[in-house]
């Protein structure tokens, strides 16, 4: 169970690491993704070697996929407005509101 | 694996079932009257909220017969309708109907094309936020509370080529994302540990697990600072409240006052039910190390002081408003970790009388943006001059956020101040909320000063007055609704008060 642990919050990290330093929309899209299924693994091991008589985690593990997947494709819609506004998606565009 | 399907009971969700048909049929409606009926559809929208809200406070007075079976538990204990549920879902319909009143203008002048999807979006939100209310475990505590902000980023985003538009929606929406990744990842943490996502039985399973392993304590910690920040984010907390400004500002008005007033209380919600219910072993120093308390009461007093200090300096009422609802935030946080049946009445009310007055205020905002196309502060001067109706309502929105007698925002404050004082009279352990309400005190005296601003502008300006105001009858009906809860709710509170007495001090489960 360990290695799965290990693996979601290495996934997880990666996705914060790239949440918070990438420039372009689409790879901030990508790590967000990441930690979703970081969150993933962890309900589907935790069900497996931790809580077995149940499916709780894996069902909720379904459910944040399809949430997932909603999210993505609104999200790249927005990305679309974003390069139809500006002809780029970097996120250096969105800055014209300060404090 | 023995496997029994759970007890269906769709009375439960009868306004909630309403709604999903009805937001469907508004975005139909639209279509098939080839998008021409501007405003038909704006009412057709308003019928959304209206129904499940008239049926809610109609069982509420006990005028809906008892065969109806709306109360009480179903599908096998995941969906809850208590006093507390049905008290916030009166509060997410009454912000939709503001907002969707507020929104004639804009459906109007700027959204030609797409007022269906605008509309319909609109009621999708609310339904998301009506299951998070009546939610009993994680599961659909998440869905609930993701159905409440994917359309939101939709809605943010809606005016197309309007660049501060599509800004506020590209923030919200990785913000949103953002928050809800940390939340996911919280909550596997709050089943691994607890072995069950229902509120109730996580509570009890988590204390047996702490007294059997006591080193547990930093994944829980672990779990308890992503939570945090989850709903903070959802909450506009500081230091995660960067977005909010941001989003306000460029977003559509009316989504603005639906985003801190609804999305707002969808939090406090999500906040109450994952902190003050299932996390509730974790509350006090005695209790266990892992002392959440501390942690919000923390960020409270940063809500309060950042929200108050910097909306000072803004020159957009939006973005004044945005920092005005983040200090709104911090006051609510102090109810919130008082943690005893006064501190939830106090939250109940406080986001009760803050949704009247911020809908109104931003009601306001919006009737002024759709005739100047402005949201410039300086350009409200001389304002009591042309349209003294506009000015006064607008003056006594910001009077009643500011806590003035005898006006609801004052019985708000109170309470959630009095709720604070006297647990930490009875509780020594729990002194440090002296130091909450003294920065709560000072704060709401400061923040005076940028509310007043704003009516010194409008009352005492020598300068002549650049614009008049008129009014369609939606936008007045939704001033007058504001002004009319402000008022009615201030004066004569017993009836709601009477109500928010009945949410029970962990806000879970109560059957009257």
């Amino acid at each position: 169970m360990l290695f799965y642990l290990s693996l979601a919050a290495v996934l997880f990290a990666v996705g914060l690491f790239g949440v918070l330093t990438r420039r372009n929309t689409i790879g901030i899209l990508m790590s967000l993704e990441l930690m979703f299924n970081a969150a993933n693994i962890n309900f589907v091991a935790f069900n497996k070697y931790v809580w077995a008589d149940g499916l709780i985690g894996q069902m909720f593990a379904v459910f944040i996929v399809v949430v997932a997947a909603a999210e993505a494709v609104v999200g790249l819609a927005i990305v679309l407005l974003l390069y139809r506004n500006w002809q780029g998606i970097d996120t250096d565009h969105v800055s014209v509101m300060k404090w | 694996m023995d496997f029994t399907l759970p007890q269906y009971d769709p009375f439960r969700m009868l306004p909630e079932i309403f709604m999903l048909l009805w937001a469907l049929w508004v975005f139909t409606y639209d279509l098939i009257t080839k998008r021409q009926k501007e405003a038909a559809v704006g009412y057709m929208a308003l019928i959304g909220p209206a129904v499940p809200l008239l049926f809610i406070v109609f069982y509420l007075t006990g005028l809906l017969p008892e065969s109806w079976r709306y109360g009480g538990s179903g599908f096998g204990a995941m969906f809850f309708n208590d006093t507390t549920a049905m008290f916030f879902k009166i509060v997410f319909l009454g912000a939709a109907i503001m907002a969707i009143g507020s929104s004639f203008g804009i459906t109007k002048q700027k959204i030609v094309n797409h007022r269906g999807e605008f509309y319909g979006l609109l009621l999708f939100s609310t339904l998301g936020m009506m299951f998070l209310a009546s939610s009993n475990e994680l599961l659909t505590l998440y869905i609930g509370l993701e159905l409440t902000t994917i359309p939101l980023f939709v809605l943010a985003a809606f005016f197309k080529d309007d660049k501060l538009s599509v800004e506020a929606g590209v923030k919200y929406f990785v913000i949103g994302a953002f928050s809800s990744a940390l939340l996911l990842y919280g909550m596997s943490f709050l089943y691994g540990l607890s072995g069950t996502t229902g509120l109730v039985q996580m509570k009890m399973n988590m204390a047996v697990v702490f007294l059997s392993y006591r080193d547990i304590g930093v994944i829980l910690l672990g779990g308890i600072v992503l939570l945090v920040a989850g709903v903070g984010f959802k909450l506009a907390l500081p230091p995660f409240h960067q977005w909010a400004p941001d989003v306000y500002e460029g977003s559509p008005t009316p989504i603005a006052a639906f985003l801190s007033v609804g999305s707002k209380a969808a939090g406090l919600v999500a906040f109450g039910k994952i902190f003050v219910n299932g996390l509730m072993a974790f509350f006090g120093p005695e209790q266990a190390p892992n002392d959440w308390g501390m942690l919000v009461g923390l960020l409270a007093i940063l809500a309060m002081v950042i929200g108050n200090v910097v909306a000072i300096r803004q020159t957009n009422i939006k973005r004044m408003l945005a920092y005005s609802s983040i200090a709104q935030a911090g006051y609510i946080m102090i109810g919130m970790v008082v943690l005893n049946e006064h501190g939830m009445a106090s939250v109940a009310y406080y986001i009760f009388a803050y949704m009247f007055a911020n809908m109104g205020a931003f009601a306001a905002v919006a009737i002024f943006e759709d005739q100047t196309g402005s949201c410039q502060i300086e350009d409200y001067k001389g304002l009591a001059k042309t349209s003294p109706v506009f000015a006064v309502s607008l003056s006594l929105f910001l009077l009643s956020l500011v806590g003035i007698p005898p006006l609801a925002g004052f019985l708000a404050k109170y309470k959630v101040f009095a709720a604070a004082i006297s647990m930490a009279t009875v509780d020594p352990s729990a002194s440090w909320l002296y130091w909450l309400v003294g920065v709560g005190v000072l704060t709401a005296v400061f923040s005076l000063f940028y509310y007043a601003n704003v009516m010194r502008l409008m009352f005492f300006s020598n300068e002549e007055p650049r614009h008049k105001i008129t009014y369609s009858v939606p936008a007045l009906c939704v001033l007058l609704l504001g002004l009319a809860g402000i008022v009615v709710f201030g004066i004569y509170a017993e009836p709601i008060l009477k109500l928010v007495r009945t949410i029970p001090a962990d806000f879970g489960l109560y059957i009257p």
